[in-house]
């Protein structure tokens, strides 16, 4: 057994073993982190693809933001795990069908799954980008001329994200005093203070 | 293709170092320790007090808004580093798609900073 073809069983195993334990954990903050340990032997298994960048990608967008940001939301939702359970029976059945749909359109995606012309599949992406080029400098050269439309949509669905984002969430608090920066410097230290000479037993 | 995987076979002894020493020391733990629990030695312990009440309790949702902001300008960012090493060979039309890129999220940053989403108050 190569080290490679051991790595590889290495990975794939922890990624099938971290996605069922996600699904299975009782606690969901513990669900989060064998997310997070399928997503790091995801990113094995890319870089034993040859997709370098991929799987640096993988860690830094899934692990980096994309596990925190379940984190939050998984904490963020006030959940006893009791009434979870004792209410789990009741949704079986959708949660079966939504499963049994997904399984079916991926089965559909992967019958009609062709390879656009002029793409050479390949095992080993030597063989198509030759030795010496890196990853990123070949994913660089196309994503930004010959796949613009797509490049720019990726744009927009990040601004759409964001907006929305802030319209759903941002609450301003009316009663939070907030610190006025430009107020505070364009305030006259002539006018904020006055010195008064206060006679002795007599008070203002 | 093996080339490649041979710089990173240090990472993957690494791994299997930190793999092997973390079950070391668990193990160790479990195997050698002597355990005698109770009650009160598995009862959260804050201070000497009580706990007052489940640590598990409602976060505010501002936390959300900001690891979402965070996730968007890291994918930004993300999609510049294969821009910035093919610079030399796309030419003129990636750097200006790339401006655009930028300039759409420019809108964005605008428009979130003058809502006031980063300021924590």
């Amino acid at each position: 057994m190569t080290p490679q073809v051991f790595a590889f069983y290495l990975f794939a195993i922890a990624c099938v073993g971290g996605g069922l334990f996600t699904v299975i954990a009782r606690n969901p903050v513990h669900s989060v982190l064998w997310l997070i340990l399928a997503f790091l032997s995801a990113a094995g298994l890319f870089v034993l693809l040859g997709a370098e960048f991929v799987a640096m990608l993988l860690v830094i967008v899934y692990v980096g933001a994309v596990a925190v940001l379940f984190l939050f939301v998984v904490m963020m939702l006030d959940v006893d795990f009791a009434e979870l359970k004792a209410e789990m029976a009741k949704y079986m059945p959708l949660a079966l069908l939504i499963g049994v749909v997904i399984l079916m359109q991926l089965a559909l995606a992967f019958g009609v799954w062709t390879t656009a012309e002029g793409v050479t599949m390949a095992v080993a992406p030597d063989a198509i980008i030759g030795v010496g080029r890196h990853n990123t400098d070949v994913l660089g050269r196309v994503l930004y001329d010959q796949y613009f439309l797509l490049f720019q949509l990726a744009g927009l669905i990040l601004l759409v994200a964001m907006v929305g984002a802030i319209v759903l969430t941002l609450r301003h608090r009316d009663w939070v005093k907030r610190q006025d920066v430009l107020q505070q410097m364009y305030r006259d230290p002539a006018k904020a203070m006055v010195l008064k000479d206060v006679k002795s037993g007599q008070g203002l | 293709m093996e080339s490649l995987l041979i710089q990173y076979l240090p990472i993957l002894i690494f791994l299997g170092i930190a793999i092997v020493f973390s079950l070391v020391f668990v193990g160790a733990a479990v195997l050698i320790a002597r355990q005698n629990p109770d009650e009160e030695k598995l009862s959260a312990y804050e201070c000497g007090f009580e706990a007052f009440e489940d640590s598990r309790h409602q976060f505010d949702v501002r936390f959300y808004l900001v690891a979402i902001l965070f996730i968007i300008f890291d994918l930004e960012v993300a999609f510049l580093f294969p821009w910035a090493v093919a610079l030399g060979s796309i030419g003129v039309f990636g750097f200006w798609s790339m401006m655009i890129f930028l300039g759409v999220l420019t809108v964005g940053f605008v428009y979130e900073w003058n809502k006031g989403a980063l300021e924590w108050e």
